[in-house]
């Protein structure tokens, strides 16, 4: 009864032959919508889980103080200030590198095969698993380079892992600067270095910071890549120099999740460590936004 | 004098764009010439079938990838038949259905999941979804291929959905008016005129997802149980590539045939990611064509 | 009395520019005078811009450009493997059809080129910008704001401030691609007004599309038509009496 009476209904909308199609607007945008919703509602849920339960377990003291007790109380402080160390050597190694080179592709380069060769590298690069740039990094830099297991090591390893993003990130942004504001540099007898030294870098300085944070806030949230090139378990101490091995909010938390000789007892730890990642990585990439935003808007008025 | 300058500047920003090169061929090389040992040692072929992993054997140590291989494929191919129809429903939901405000909400929420570092959805995996499974499905722990699966899936859904999402604005719009003006409905129009031309950018959209998932550690490493047995179904606890090299390139004594059967694994997912890339790269190729036309 | 209208300043023989296999212009012969304006019409596509930016050699920056012949600027042949492009750029400026202003201040965008020239003396530049800036018939309006952002400017100021940006560097030619293309009627009055005055000091040479404009402003007229010079004269006879019948068509409007 109720079937026929849907068919009837679906073949006065002269949907075909069967009664159901998937031309059926109504239903079809309900699936669409469903999928979206399905999504939205995962998304939501992953971030509730873990704001509603690592909140508790946040608080200054928890932030700013060192584990204590076999890392079953205390803080995590020196996660904090490893992941901010290794963060910060990681934009300082792939900042200027992924600006000369996106500055190459965009106003230097012919197209060639060289170029296309380059652009290819990049593509390529982006999609090279984090834990073979890890490997990388062990034979590179750890063995190579004698750097040993260190925040220097880690630092570089993640810099040739966001390399590919801050390229990207910089060309896109030099893109955006007009052509006017080269040709009027040139044609007042302005090198090609001095018109994009004055000229284009001035204006394209924003988009490029957008593309650091966003390719620095990745970096941030790896583990894979640290894992042998100088990420510890535990230190008693807070990294003293570049050759120190250190703690990292992702690693700290794989430890607590997975490792760690009592992980139900430390589980509120955990949560307060996947928060306090989260809170740190959404932040940077807010802040990018933001720029993005804020930029894009003083260059209209 | 002023010539020289500039040609020393243009060499220089040259050389970086350059390195991009050396440091892809650098990771080649670092990786075949060490998988080359862990070839001579325990042959190539039964490297790549064997069925047994077992680094640290009693007797005598055996170094066969099979199941890692079918380990990462489980997971990889799991992942794209949640998140494919998924992320490709919600790119097509928010091109063509979406009102603005929604697409304002919608939009910043995939952004922020995009940016959830992996080992965050691992620890979902653990503290959430792993139970979740076991209840659902009467398991005794939900650290499966099931799970490494949804995680991934929800960790390539912002990729597949913002490319997807691109190339169907990408189509331009005569097509979608023509097939409109032929009375046409959205949905017809969406499906035989709006995704076939949007085929190529959704498609590569699908590589890159998978490029992801086959390289990602850490959400399997803590969701997926890492047993070293045959896996029998996505219920089963399996061990993928990267996991291996995650768990034991720390351990293991540098230059032995244990460390260069992992470099030798990830010469095995450098090749799959390699590829993967290439491929995403020719139908993001045939995609930028269709927005020209 | 000297007559400096009988000196020649550009002399252009024979040139050929293909962009790959497409040749934009063919066989130009043309004569610029020095102190007078040259105005080049034609319909769009048919070369004069192009050909404009062959003077600074601006066509240096696309790849597929190849250029045969001979432009000599005071005697000195610009495409002479000698000859610096940079020195080429400073001795003839530019102003292009849109207004482009530098995202700067007034002041630096006027300073800009005596700047990238090695100028950073504060009191030359003061006085380097002032003069500029009343050679280009602005400095009475943006006097008290000089450290303005240029994009804030009226778009017939902002092209009035990419002349005195022009005029900074002191060329001896200034090269004009139809640069009241964009400009309200009244913006457009002020700058010709301004190019009148310009060519007792400069030599200048202006792409239009717009007939009036150049029966109003120049006193030489080149015709271009599928890049080929149809006819090159007095701006009083090309108008009055052409020669050649494409010309006529053309200026009695029966095509462009």
């Amino acid at each position: 009864m109720n079937s026929t009476e849907n068919n009837t209904i679906m073949k006065t909308k002269k949907d075909g032959k069967f009664g159901f199609s998937f031309d059926n607007q109504v239903i079809v945008f309900a699936l669409l919508r469903t999928s979206m919703i399905i999504v939205v509602m995962s998304i939501a849920y992953l971030m509730y889980d873990i704001i509603s339960k690592g909140i508790g377990a946040v608080s200054w003291e928890f932030i700013t103080s060192m584990p204590r007790k076999g890392m079953t109380e205390g803080g995590i402080w020196p996660a904090v200030l490893g992941t901010v160390y290794v963060t910060m050597i990681t934009a300082l190694a792939s900042v200027p590198v992924g600006v000369f080179a996106a500055i190459y592709l965009n106003e230097y380069a012919s197209k060639n095969v060289f170029t296309r060769i380059i652009r290819l590298s990049i593509r390529n690069l982006a999609g090279v698993p984090s834990i073979v740039y890890g490997m990388f990094g062990v034979a590179l830099f750890v063995q190579a380079l004698a750097l040993g297991s260190s925040v220097l090591s880690a630092g570089l390893t993640l810099g040739l892992l966001t390399l590919p993003v801050t390229i990207t990130a910089s060309e896109e942004a030099l893109k955006t600067v007009p052509i006017s504001y080269r040709e009027g540099a040139l044609a007042l007898g302005a090198t090609r270095w001095q018109a994009i030294r004055t000229n284009v870098l001035p204006s394209a300085v924003p988009g490029i910071i957008t593309g650091m944070i966003l390719g620095v806030s990745r970096a941030a949230g790896e583990t894979a890549p640290i894992l042998f090139t100088g990420a510890a378990f535990y230190l008693p101490r807070l990294p003293g120099s570049l050759s120190s091995k250190f703690m990292a909010l992702p690693y700290h938390l794989f430890i607590m999740s997975t490792q760690h000789h009592s992980i139900d007892k430390v589980r509120p730890l955990a949560y307060g460590t996947a928060l306090v990642l989260i809170a740190l990585v959404v932040a940077m990439n807010l802040t990018a936004i933001l720029l993005r935003i804020h930029y894009r808007k003083k260059l209209r008025g | 004098m002023k010539n020289k300058k500039e040609l020393a500047i243009a060499l220089f920003f040259t050389l970086n764009g350059a390195l991009a090169i050396l440091i892809l061929t650098g990771i080649f090389y670092l990786l075949l010439s060490n998988s080359f040992y862990a070839w001579r040692d325990v042959g190539f072929w039964r490297f790549l079938t064997g069925l047994e992993w077992r680094p640290a054997g009693f007797s005598h140590s055996l170094y066969g990838i099979r199941t890692l291989i079918v380990g990462t494929l489980m997971v990889t191919a799991g992942s794209m038949i949640i998140a494919v129809p998924l992320g490709i429903g919600c790119a097509a939901y928010l091109a063509e259905v979406a009102s603005p405000i929604e697409r304002e909400i919608i939009k910043p929420v995939v952004e922020v999941l995009a940016a959830v570092p992996s080992v965050v959805l691992g620890f979902f995996g653990i503290v959430v979804l792993s139970p979740l499974l076991a209840k659902v499905f009467n398991l005794p722990n939900g650290l499966n291929a099931l799970n490494g699966s949804i995680l991934l899936a929800l960790m390539s859904l912002p990729t597949i959905i913002s490319i997807a999402e691109d190339a169907l604005a990408a189509v331009p719009r005569e097509y979608k008016e023509a097939s409109l003006a032929l009375g046409a409905n959205r949905v017809q129009t969406l499906r035989h005129v709006l995704l076939p031309a949007a085929g190529s950018g959704v498609t590569a959209a699908v590589m890159l997802g998978v490029g992801r998932a086959i390289g990602e550690t850490m959400t399997v490493i803590m969701a997926t149980g890492n047993a070293l047995k045959s896996p029998t179904g996505y219920f089963s606890s399996v061990r993928t590539l990267t996991a291996t090299i995650a768990i034991e390139l720390g351990e293991v004594p540098y230059n032995t045939t244990h460390y260069y059967a992992l470099f030798a694994i990830g010469f095995v997912l450098f090749t799959m990611t390699f590829a993967v890339s290439l491929l995403a790269d020719i139908f993001l190729h045939r995609a930028s064509e269709v927005g020209k036309r | 009395m000297f007559n400096s209208e009988e000196r020649i300043e550009i002399n252009v023989e024979n040139l050929n520019l293909y962009y790959g296999k497409f040749q934009a212009l063919k066989s130009v012969d043309i004569y610029i005078k020095k102190n007078q304006v040259t105005a080049l019409i034609g319909p769009s596509g048919c070369g004069k811009s192009t050909f404009l930016r062959t003077l600074n050699r601006l066509n240096d920056l696309i790849e597929s450009v190849k250029i045969e012949g001979s432009i000599t600027i005071n005697g000195e042949d610009i495409y002479d493997k000698n000859c610096d492009v940079v020195t080429l750029r400073k001795k003839v400026g530019m102003v292009f059809q849109k207004p482009n202003p530098f995202p700067k201040t007034i002041y630096e965008n006027v300073a800009y080129g005596p700047r990238i020239h090695g100028i950073n003396d504060r009191k030359t530049l003061n006085i380097i910008v002032e003069k500029s800036l009343r050679e280009a018939a602005l400095w009475d309006e943006v006097k008290d704001d000089l450290n303005r952002s240029a994009m804030r400017l009226s778009g017939g100021q902002q092209q009035r401030l990419c002349i005195a940006r022009v005029l900074a560097v002191e060329p001896d030619v200034v090269l004009m691609d139809e640069p009241t293309s964009a400009l309200d009627p009244i913006a457009t009055q002020k700058i010709e007004d301004l190019i009148r005055d310009l060519k007792k000091k400069f030599t200048i040479v202006i792409v239009t599309h717009n007939m009036q404009q150049a029966a109003r402003i120049s006193d030489t007229t080149v015709f271009f038509l599928n890049g080929e010079v149809i006819e090159i004269g007095s701006t009083e006879l090309l108008f009055t009496r052409p020669k050649n019948p494409k010309t006529e068509d053309y200026i009695t409007g029966k095509f462009g």
